[in-house]
């Protein structure tokens, strides 16, 4: 596969593995976050932590769109599901997150709800315009990156006249959720978390672009690379990283230069733009509730607004009290450390938020690495 | 007196029928469709007895063995086979994998109400095809029907009998520490194969199922002297639900190399679009052996002289483990656990 | 995150919508948030939408990048597993 099989070439990641182990000063130690879960997924599943020197330590961040999603919003989903009888499409990832009185959307199917997966939000337009007897809603999550998707469904939806079709609209911001670990007590002021530096994200990014971190380089003084998925651009970012940070630097850099550049995809941003609006507030599982952190749809497109079209209160629901999540979102505490984690919270099982995709922390180090907690 | 006129019936309209309650309700319909049908395609001198069980000759020496199997897919035809020969492949594999020459198969068939006859007599056929190859005959069955909507079209479970010569004894609790772990073969092709032709997923593949019996492969294997421990048919759950399992079951751990796994091209492509794991899909039609590290080359190649081995590969080696993980050495040079499917597989966007 | 992946461009067709091949897997996708893609282009393919397209000779730019990175071997030979 042309344009990725030459970013996971095991020799070629021998050679990184020697250049960052010389690129870093043994006698400091690095703590880096990788902001995304898709970074999260290729250091454990390509073992990359296996090649890092032992003072440069990753940090897995929040960027997962399901870990990060509050059960408040499942609940809202399963109520449609449940009370209203709609039909509720949402893409795979959303299906076994455990929501409120042990449901999941997975659950209210086998009582009886009508709950699809689509791979993409037109199908769920689809679905509507083939069924118009029914009320279809996608339960639409993810970052920025899946956020033109569901701008490109409701404006479709719209311009077939379809009354039958509406979004449950979940997408969050990516920038607010970097703030948020930024301002934290642990690494604002009592600097209990070392953060030396972030891999910025690689989708999102092709969206938004390199120019929203600049002010997290300024305000913060945090060096950024925007890296790519594969397991070599994840090496070579980590390069990047000790190089602004034994130069003192704090810059955002561009590794990912094949699909990002400064200004992003300026279409894609006039269509996000067009349909959707700040929320002026959003919960965030694990996170709290963020200000100006999540996007809500436009009253011009209202009917297809899920929340206008039925009644629908939100409630916030607490995580489990031994649940470590939030800590581990911030970078406070490792999986290992939560004292429920591989006990009680299992992937089988998940109690919390980052248990729950295998992109989060909980889940990675569950699924591929829990060999390094037994020596 | 009268002569008894002979009655004329007309012969089942396989090409534009459906399947309607009468078909399992035990009268005439059901034995036109029995006679038409299924008797018609499978029929042996077995299925000829025509009661209510049949009578089979004793075997000589060694141990019988057993399985059963229930078989639901959706979609029922899919590319490289369907639901029919699935059954029978199914079924012969659970014999095989523990060492015993599959003899005999037993079918029932739950029909939903409305289900095209025409499907049903591809899906019979499909069988027939797949016993009479594999040369194991399915002697007795029976056919029930459903209300519409209380089933999905035909699911059919198979059971199947065969003799275990003296001797042999394979078991998931006999691998051992500096054994060898071997596949027969490239993974993930059934359950792409699948998931390539349900709607919500639809791309367009050259990827086709692998269903297949094994058990001429197992006897070849078996003939070649190596010291096999362990067969097993990867099906649900993938390789890494296999190795799992028989890691537990033999209190031993695993190391794989990921760089040795047979994954086809385009199977690998379609799990990176899906964001799935070949490891952890479906498998109709291969087999994990483990045997002693010293018999690999002799196992290998009787392997590869057959052709539904021609891919087999050394993949990885057993260990000991007290915590019975399966790890892997990742193509990049990193280490992970291949831990058990969590659930079901879901394609998934992030 | 955003699971997506590069996938090459082998057929345009109606309703702003393509063709993408990924060795041999080929799949429906939808060009809304993207201009200017030709047959041959390779794009990055998100829930069945083109994200972007892909720079080959940025591409090949960071390949050189990691090729390069061979010249900075310490002279104690290669890397051990940590």
């Amino acid at each position: 596969m042309k344009y990725i099989d030459e970013y996971r070439d095991g020799d070629v990641a021998q050679t990184l593995a020697a250049a960052i182990r010389a690129e870093a000063d043994p006698a400091r130690r690095y703590h880096f976050m990788e902001f995304c879960g898709g970074h999260t997924h290729a250091i454990s599943r390509y073992g990359v932590s296996d090649l890092l020197p032992d003072n440069v330590k990753m940090i897995h961040g929040p960027g997962c769109p399901v870990c990060v999603l509050p059960i408040g919003r499942v609940d809202q989903a399963i109520r449609l599901v449940l009370e209203q009888g709609v039909t509720l499409c949402t893409y795979g990832d959303c299906l076994r997150v455990p929501a409120s009185n042990s449901l999941s959307l997975l659950k209210a199917k086998a009582r009886g709800g009508d709950v699809r997966m689509v791979y993409s939000s037109m199908d769920a337009v689809t679905l509507a315009q083939k069924n118009p007897d029914k009320q279809v809603v996608f339960f639409a999550i993810g970052f920025e990156t899946t956020t033109p998707p569901t701008a490109v469904a409701i404006k479709q939806a719209a311009a077939l006249g379809l009354k039958n079709f509406s979004v449950l609209c979940c997408h969050v911001l990516t920038p607010s959720a970097i703030s948020s670990i930024l301002e934290s007590p642990e690494v604002r002021r009592w600097g209990t978390v070392p953060l030396d530096g972030f891999i910025g994200p690689a989708h999102v990014s092709t969206i938004i672009g390199s120019r929203p971190y600049e002010f997290f380089a300024e305000e913060y003084r945090k060096p950024v690379v925007i890296a790519g998925f594969e397991p070599l651009d994840v090496m070579q970012a980590i390069k990047m990283l000790i190089r602004q940070v034994n130069e003192g630097r704090a810059e955002v850099e561009n590794e990912f230069s094949r699909a990002v550049d400064r200004e992003g995809n300026l279409k894609a941003q006039q269509l996000v733009a067009e349909v959707f609006e700040m929320r002026k507030q959003f919960e965030w599982r694990g996170l709290n509730v963020l200000p100006y952190s999540a996007l809500r749809i436009r009253s011009a497109f209202a009917e297809f607004d899920a929340e206008k079209r039925f009644p629908l209160g939100y409630a916030s629901v607490p995580d489990h009290k031994a649940c470590e999540c939030g800590a581990i979102l911030r970078g406070v505490k490792r999986p290992q450390d939560c004292k429920i984690f591989g006990t009680v919270c299992s992937p089988e099982n998940p109690v919390g938020s980052c248990m729950v995709s295998s992109e989060g922390a909980c889940a990675a180090h569950y699924t591929y690495g829990r060999y390094k907690d037994v020596g | 007196m009268t002569d008894t006129r002979k009655s004329y019936i007309r012969p089942l309209d396989i090409k534009h029928g459906q399947v309607d309650m009468a078909h399992g309700a035990g009268g005439r319909a059901m034995a036109q469709l029995i006679d038409e049908l299924f008797a018609r395609h499978l029929g042996n001198d077995y299925l000829a007895q025509g009661d209510d069980g049949t009578v089979l000759p004793a075997t000589g020496e060694g141990r019988l063995v057993m399985a059963t199997d229930a078989h639901v897919v959706s979609p029922l035809f899919f590319p490289g086979g369907d639901i029919g020969c699935l059954s029978v492949h199914g079924t012969i594999n659970d014999v095989a994998v523990m060492g015993a020459r599959p003899l005999y198969l037993a079918a029932s068939f739950i029909l939903e109400e409305g289900f095209p006859l025409a499907d049903l007599a591809r899906i019979v056929q499909s069988m027939a095809a797949a016993a009479r190859e594999a040369g194991v005959p399915v002697v007795t069955g029976d056919t029930k029907v459903v209300e519409r909507g209380k089933g999905d079209g035909v699911f059919i479970t198979t059971t199947g009998v065969g003799v275990l010569p003296p001797g042999r004894s394979l078991s998931g609790r006999q691998a051992q520490p500096g054994d060898a772990i071997l596949v027969s073969g490239s993974l993930g092709d059934h359950g792409m194969a699948i998931m390539a032709e349900r709607e919500s997923l639809g791309f367009d593949s050259p990827i086709v199922s692998d269903t297949a019996a094994l058990h001429g492969l197992i006897e070849a294997m078996l003939a070649s002297g190596a010291a096999i421990r362990v067969l097993r048919d990867p099906t649900r759950g993938g390789l890494a639900t296999t190795l799992n399992e028989i890691a537990k079951q033999s209190g031993v751990g695993m190391m794989l190399q990921e760089k040795a796994l047979p994954v086809k091209a385009a199977v690998n492509a379609a799990c990176e679009l899906l964001g799935l794991d070949p490891l952890y899909v479906a498998n109709e039609g291969k087999l994990v052996a483990i045997c002693a590290e010293q018999d690999v080359d002799r196992l290998l190649a009787a392997m590869r002289a057959h052709p539904l081995g021609a891919a087999a590969a050394r993949i990885g080696t057993v260990h000991e483990d007290p915590h019975h993980f399966v790890q892997m050495t990742t193509a990049f040079g990193g280490r992970r656990i291949v831990d058990w499917l969590s659930g079901e597989q879901l394609p998934r966007i992030c | 995150m955003c699971l997506a992946i590069p996938a090459q461009v082998v057929e345009l067709r109606d309703g702003d919508n393509a063709v993408v091949d990924l060795a041999g897997v080929r799949k429906e996708i939808s060009l809304a948030l993207v201009e200017n893609v030709a047959v041959g282009d390779y794009v990055i393919v998100h829930v069945g939408y083109a994200l972007n397209k892909l720079d080959p000779a940025e591409a090949e730019k960071t390949l050189k990048l990691f090729a390069e990175m061979g010249g900075v071997l310490p002279e104690d030979g290669p890397p051990t597993l940590h």
